[in-house]
This record gives C-alpha cells, structure tokens and sequence, in this order.
C-alpha cells in the first residue's frame, strides 16, 4: 500500500473552530493513528473514505488521486473503492446477517444476488464464523459477531485499504483482546492494507509497528519501529514510546 | 337502508384511499427533502406545509374554490384542455381530502426520515451504493414504519373530512355525498336511524383500519 495524505480542514462546533492539518505517508501494509479523542485522526480517515471533504489537499492511494484541491478532484465515497468499519458498526439493521455481508455486491438497488455472489457471501460466512446466523438480525448477535459481519461487509469488494475508526471501543475487555488477534488474522490471511485509529495504547503495543501519534489536528510523531534496528527489541521500544504519551 | 349507506360508504373509501395516495406521494417526497437538504426558506416551507392542519376547512375548501374554481387560471385550464371540472365532482373531493390529509403525511415522513441514523446511510455509500440504492434500500426502509404510520392518519384524516369537501365538492347524492357529509344530511332531514346506522359503520370501518394497519406493519427489528 501506498497512501499519501495531505489535507486541511477547518470544523465548526458553536463558537469552536477545529483546525485539521494533517501530512503523512505510509508505505507499510498496517497503520495504527493513536491519540486522544478530538485529535483529528476520525476526521482524517473519514477524508480517505469520502465521507468528509477537506477544504484543501490531496489524498493519494496507490498512485490513484482520491482527492485534489487543486486539480479539482474529488471522488465520491463509492468510487473511491475503501472499506470502512465504524465504530458502531453500522450494520443495516432491517437486513439479514447474509444481506448485510451481500448489500456491497449487489449490482443495483433491487437486483438479486446471482449465483456466483451468493457463493461469495457464503463464503465469507463461514470465513468469519457466521454461517449459523445468516438469517439472523445484528440486533440477535453479540458484540464480536457483529464486528465480524462488519469486517466481512467491508471485506468482501476486496477494498484497496480498509479503515478501522476504534474498532475495539465497543467490545468489552475480554473480548477485545481476542479480536485483536483475529483482525491480525485477517490482515495476515487476505493481504488488505489496514489503518487502525485507536486512543487505546493495547492496540498500539499489539498493531503499532507503524504508528502515527496525532495531537490537537496535527501528527506530533510517526515510529516505524518494524524497520528500525537499533539494539532495543520492537515491544520495549513501543513501551517506551507509550510511557511517554500516557503518563 | 344498507344500499343508502352503502353507497357514501364506497365513494368514501375511494375518495379517501386516493387522496392518501397523493398525499403519501408528495408527503414523502417533500419531508425527504427538508430532513436531507437544508435550504433557504426551509421553515417557512414547512410551516406553510402545516397550514391546512390548523386552518378550518371552509377556509381550506374557499382556497381551493379560488384555486381550482371554473373562474380560476387552473379551472379554464383544465375546462378548455380536458372538457373536465374539479367542481362538484368526487375528483374535486379526492383534492379537497388530499390537502387537508397531506400535513398528516409530511410531517410523519419527514420525522421518520430525521429518524433514520446518517451513518447507516454513509455506511452504504462507502460500499459502493449510488444514491438511489442508498435511499431505496436503507433510507426508506428504516423510515417505513413511521411513513405507513402517518399515511393511516391522513387515511383516518380523509374518510372524516367534511369542511372543504362541502366546500368543493358539495353533496350529491350518489356522486359527492361521502359518509360524513350523508350523515349530516341525514341528521337534517331528521332521518335518526339512517344516521345511526351510517355512524356505526364508520365507527366500524374506523376501527378495523386502525387495527388492520397494526398487523399489516409489524415491528420487524
């Protein structure tokens, strides 16, 4: 992957002014953003998405303008080929657990799923586990079920990247932990880049060998501790990092 | 006495059936557009929307005399092209129920789509919908409840209408009489048992729409 972003943006909340101005690029196949709430990482990715449009910048992926101020560029969210998973999930609520996973490869709005789609969602069901809940509503499933038919929604168009905004936020902690394990899995197993943003340092010390610290709508820092080589092994590294960004 | 009733009875349920399908049709389209787009002029809109709610029906129905009478722009219009006159006619009725029903309808509608989570509808749009699969298959759908629910009412609203179909419309017997307005000719010409009668079977008919409409739209998630 090679994802290139620079942008600004100015939001407005009452009498506040937030000022966004982010600049970074990332050559490494799995990304973490780490900072508190309202330091403009969920702002950025939903730029990457198409979800938010910045006032000025560009936003590149593989060689592929996503956006451009000054070119005029600006694609929209569903041409722009990125899979997003929310921090709530967003998973359709009046649709199946099958539907949910099929809705992306659904040609038009009331076309039916061919054969070969249908072979893919099931697939994909029992990729993630899912296969006994096809026909079951997300409101029916746990917390973890429905991240993973969130995953497998945003999975199945093969994306070129996939955004994560707090992906872990919402489970409990138990269960955290184990998802962490299988979104590494996933990553490992289908190849799709990955950007995690997270303001919890457990992501960073499990995902963070690319990490990008965010701090008031600006990157105060960027490690990449997988390629350094410098005597301190890659975990203790991380630490020392944490330690200094969570008292 | 039945064939009495019956007839008011079906030209109220024709009448009140079409005029909320024409109040659902703009109902939706207008309350989807003030919950999505913000707009100079949007609460004068709505307001202006909610007019015939609170405004009597004789000052509705003398409205629609202006607007759609023979002497009108529309009415010479609709005269000299189609040889057809809203007028004391059942058409004339459907308008008249249609309008004082429609605030019903938008409102309802542009509450149930206010209602529905704009991130679902992001989600779509990040997997690749255009905007009409976006509104066919999330936006509506989430929205359909509290749609239907608003179109019972204007239903509700347009079998009891009497004011400004009165107005437009008139009373003829067989052609415009609907049920409320037999019902007060009834009482006038001192016929008890038929406005008994015609009372009764309103009630009914209201009732069973009421409870019909619970079943037809279960709570499905």
């Amino acid at each position: 992957m090679k994802l290139e972003v620079d942008i600004r943006k100015a939001l407005r909340a009452q009498d506040r002014v937030f000022q966004l101005d982010v600049r970074f690029r990332s050559d490494q196949d799995l990304m973490v953003i780490f900072g508190p709430s309202g330091s403009g990482k969920s702002v950025t990715i939903q730029a990457i998405a198409g979800l938010i449009t910045p006032d000025t910048g560009q936003i590149i992926l593989n060689g592929r303008t996503l956006f451009d101020s000054r070119a005029k560029v600006n694609l929209q969210a569903r041409e722009r080929n990125v899979g997003f998973l929310f921090q709530d999930y967003a998973l359709f609520p009046h649709l199946t657990v099958a539907q949910n996973i099929g809705f992306p490869i659904q040609r038009s709005a009331f076309a039916r799923l061919d054969e070969a789609a249908l072979k893919q969602v099931s697939s994909f069901l029992a990729a993630f586990e899912l296969s006994e809940f096809a026909s079951s509503y997300p409101r029916q499933l746990s917390g973890g079920q429905r991240q993973r038919v969130a995953l497998a929604r945003a999975l199945i168009r093969r994306p070129d990247i996939l955004l994560l905004d707090e992906p872990f936020a919402a489970l409990d902690p138990l269960l955290r932990h184990k998802m962490r394990g299988e979104l590494l899995q996933i990553q490992s197993r289908i190849g799709i880049p990955m950007v995690v943003i997270t303001h919890d340092p457990a992501d960073v010390e499990l995902l963070g060998d690319n990490l990008l610290i965010f701090e008031n709508g600006r990157v105060r820092e960027s490690f990449n501790f997988a390629a350094a080589s410098s005597g301190m092994p890659r975990d203790q590294k991380i630490q020392e990092v944490l330690r200094k960004l969570v008292p | 006495m039945l064939g009495d009733a019956l007839v008011p009875l079906l030209l109220t349920l024709k009448v009140a059936s079409l005029a909320t399908l024409i109040a659902l049709t703009f109902g939706v389209a207008w309350g989807f557009l003030l919950a999505r787009k913000p707009f100079w002029g949007r609460d004068v809109l709505d307001a202006a929307f909610t007019l015939p709610m609170v405004m009597p029906p004789t000052v509705l129905g003398y409205y629609l005399l202006v607007l759609l009478g023979r002497r009108s722009w529309v009415g010479q219009w609709l005269e000299q092209t189609f040889d057809f006159r809203l007028v004391f006619t059942w058409q004339g009725a459907v308008i008249a129920s249609a309008v004082v029903a429609f605030p019903l309808a938008f409102k309802a509608a542009r509450a149930a789509f206010e209602g529905v989570e704009h991130q679902l509808e992001n989600a779509a749009r990040v997997l690749g919908s255009n905007e009409w699969k976006v509104f066919c298959r999330v936006t509506l759908p989430l929205a359909w409840r509290g749609i239907m629910a608003g179109g019972m009412l204007a239903f509700a609203r347009a079998m009891g209408e009497f004011g400004a179909t009165l107005m437009i419309a008139g009373s003829i017997p067989g052609k415009t009489q609907t049920i409320s307005i037999a019902i007060y000719e009834a009482v006038q010409a001192g016929q008890d048992d038929l406005a008994n009668f015609l009372v009764l079977l309103t009630s009914v008919v209201c009732i069973s729409v009421l409870v019909a409409s619970g079943k037809l739209f279960p709570k499905q998630f």
